[in-house]
């Protein structure tokens, strides 16, 4: 263990070994190549083996058979000097580092160079259960009440708009207008038509035991135009544009272009948050209505193709079970779906902190409030329209 | 150096700033004068952009007060303080152009919410906002199309564009060139000059500070709070305070009569 390691034979592993000298002091001696590739000792186990000696009053370095060297040098000798520190009049050994190469010396320097600041040191987060459950709970009476404040600014800010005060710039709003609304259709049509033919498949397959394949009509077209061709749009568009919309307005936060904004006297409610809202208000009523006639030719075509009905059939049945109480239903649910995507996109947009990172929070954020309230929403909507008879 | 009339500007009070509870600079209490060139000064990390957020009305103080012409900003109430935020340009440290506007609509668009300028008088002023920054002819360019020296520029004509009694500027010559800097300096002092506008510079860029600042404030991160005030040469050569002259002279022993700071000669 102690002949000469041979620089041709390979990398020899790196030893640290502690002796006592004649003196009582004790010798650290370091050998073999002390680089961040190799399996290093620990530093615990020399501090381990440093407190069973008895109180030696110097440690000195031998670095003679020390072949190679990098940060895993330093950093553990760092790391052994840091914890001698902390023995300060404890029968901590004094440091004679002569022993070591210049090199090390001064790196050594320059990592105690700057002391470690009070306070600078954040502790570890080792919180008991109740203590996270605490400040979650405080979470989330805090983000409850931030959801109150924005919804109570977006009142004010529809407040001005109606007062005309509000600066709204028609350039912009016809713009977040045609991406929120047509540039969506390909999607929505897409996937409306789909849940049309699925639901189609499920009816057919289940009613044709009765004989009663044409009230796959019916079936399709109530789920659409009450409840489905909403949600799915909805759910489309938080996916679409509630995202982008944290994502933008997240960006804009961190670029400090909202700062801007407001050091202007310009309100980052009225130029960026009403546009979009009312854009969403709008447009995805009419996006429902849309994907509501998509799920019904859904539901046709398997009808037709599986179901062996005639189109004639399929329609005047549909025609004769669907009313305008239904799309009326469908239309109001979609109009709160809209204001619910646009107002957790831009509420997570707003609340983004200044970094990367906290962006895709910020979007993924935006998505999961927005599907949540929009099922509490469709909930809560479907208990009214029975309260109100409309079904 | 000194204008005869020196009149206060903005006047801070005993103003204390943090986030949450973690206080970043505390007992604040200086004068910026009109027509001067006043750099924020301070090594990174010490609170200088803070200080210029309570400034421009971004981070309410947690004490103290913030006085424009006498009027506390902060003790105002939200229309008045718009109004007071109004007289204000800010230049950002990245620029904070929109994104989605292009440059001519970036410095045109405080003017279309503040004036009753027709669409074709607001273009032709921020045509000239812009040729006053050097960029004439980018007006159709969007931020990302051009250079980040560029993108400043086009921020110090956004912040100019309702003619401010006061600009802001949040470490202009971080991320550019030595000669980009120097230029942007150049722009400071004569819009200064020739518009008699306060310059407030948040700045650690030693050439720069010493080539355009009048008066200065020193904030260090150590003692949260600030050190000194004056022009900043002559608090490089005589100021009592050993560490306000070693961030001025770059850590080199100085010149000046400072018997615990000499232990080498000058090289």
């Amino acid at each position: 263990m102690t002949e000469p390691p041979d620089a041709r034979s390979g990398p020899s592993p790196p030893l640290a070994l502690l002796e006592v000298s004649a003196d009582g002091g004790a010798i650290l001696r370091l050998a073999g190549t002390w680089r961040l590739d190799q399996a290093l000792p620990l530093a615990e186990d020399l501090l381990a083996r440093l407190a069973t000696l008895p109180g030696p009053k110097v440690l000195t370095f031998d670095c003679s058979d020390l072949i190679d060297w990098d940060s895993g040098l330093v950093a553990y000798l760092v790391a052994v000097m840091s914890q001698l520190r902390g023995w300060a009049g404890q029968g901590a050994p004094d440091l004679d580092q002569t022993g070591l190469p210049e090199g090390v010396r001064g790196l050594l320097n320059l990592a105690f160079a700057v002391p470690e600041r009070a306070g600078d040191r954040r502790g570890k987060a080792d919180e008991s259960f109740l203590e996270e459950v605490g400040a979650e709970a405080l979470g989330l009476v805090r983000s409850t009440g931030e959801i109150m404040a924005f919804l109570g600014e977006v009142v004010l800010s529809l407040r001005r708009l109606i007062q005309g005060r509000a600066g709204l710039r028609r350039a912009d709003f016809l713009l977040v207008l045609q991406q929120a609304g047509a540039e969506a259709l390909p999607i929505v049509s897409l996937v409306s038509f789909l849940v049309g033919m699925i639901f189609g498949y499920i009816g057919v397959q289940q009613l044709a035991q009765f004989g009663a394949r044409v009230y796959v009509a019916s079936l399709v077209g109530l789920a659409m135009t009450i409840q489905i061709g909403a949600l799915v749009t909805a759910i489309v568009l938080s996916g679409r544009t509630g995202a982008a919309y944290a994502a933008q307005i997240g960006t804009m936060q961190v670029n400090e272009e909202i700062d801007a904004l407001r050091t202007l006297g310009i309100s980052p409610m009225d130029f960026l948050v009403l546009p979009r809202m009312l854009a969403l208000i709008l447009m995805t009523p009419l996006l429902a209505v849309y994907a509501d006639l998509m799920g019904i030719l859904g539901g046709a075509f398997v009808g037709i193709l599986v179901g062996e009905l005639t189109p004639t059939e399929y329609f005047t049945q549909t025609q004769a079970t669907v009313g305008w109480n239904h799309i009326i239903q469908g239309i109001v649910s979609a109009a709160v779906y809209g204001a619910i995507v646009a107002v957790s996109g831009c509420l997570r947009g707003m609340q983004c902190g200044r970094s990367a990172a906290a962006v895709g929070q910020a979007t993924t954020s935006a998505v999961v409030t927005a599907i949540v309230a929009i099922v509490i929403a469709a909930a809560v909507l479907t208990v009214i329209f029975n309260a109100l008879g409309l079904q | 150096m000194t204008r005869p009339p020196r009149e206060v500007q903005i006047r801070l009070e005993g103003v204390t700033l943090g986030y949450g509870g973690f206080i970043v600079q505390r007992d604040l209490s200086f004068s910026i004068f009109r027509g001067d060139v006043f750099i924020i000064m301070g090594g990174s990390g010490c609170g200088k952009s803070t200080v210029m957020r309570s400034l421009i009305g971004l981070l309410e103080p947690m004490s103290g007060r913030i006085l424009y012409g006498g009027v506390s900003l902060w003790e105002a109430d939200p229309a008045g303080r718009n109004r007071m935020m109004r007289r204000n340009g800010v230049m950002y440290q990245s620029g904070a152009l929109w994104s989605s506007m292009t440059l001519l609509e970036n410095v045109a668009l405080p003017l279309e919410q503040y004036t009753t300028l027709s669409p074709r008088q607001v273009r032709e002023v921020a045509a000239y906002k812009l040729a006053l920054v050097g960029l004439a002819g980018f007006d159709e360019h969007y931020p990302a199309e051009i250079s980040g020296g560029m993108q400043k520029r086009v921020g110090v004509a956004r912040a100019m564009a309702l003619d401010p009694d006061t600009l802001f500027f949040d470490e202009p010559s971080a991320g550019l060139d030595p000669l980009s800097a120097r230029l942007l300096d150049d722009l400071i002092l004569e819009l200064r000059d020739g518009l008699g506008t306060t310059m407030v510079v948040v700045t650690h860029d030693l050439a720069s500070l010493f080539a355009i600042g009048d008066d200065a404030v020193f904030l260090d991160s150590g003692t949260r709070t600030m050190l000194a005030t004056g022009n900043p040469r002559a608090l490089r050569d005589g100021c009592p305070d050993p560490r306000v002259r070693r961030f001025l002279s770059r850590g080199e022993p100085t010149h000046a009569k400072a018997p615990d700071d000499q232990g080498r000669a000058a090289p």
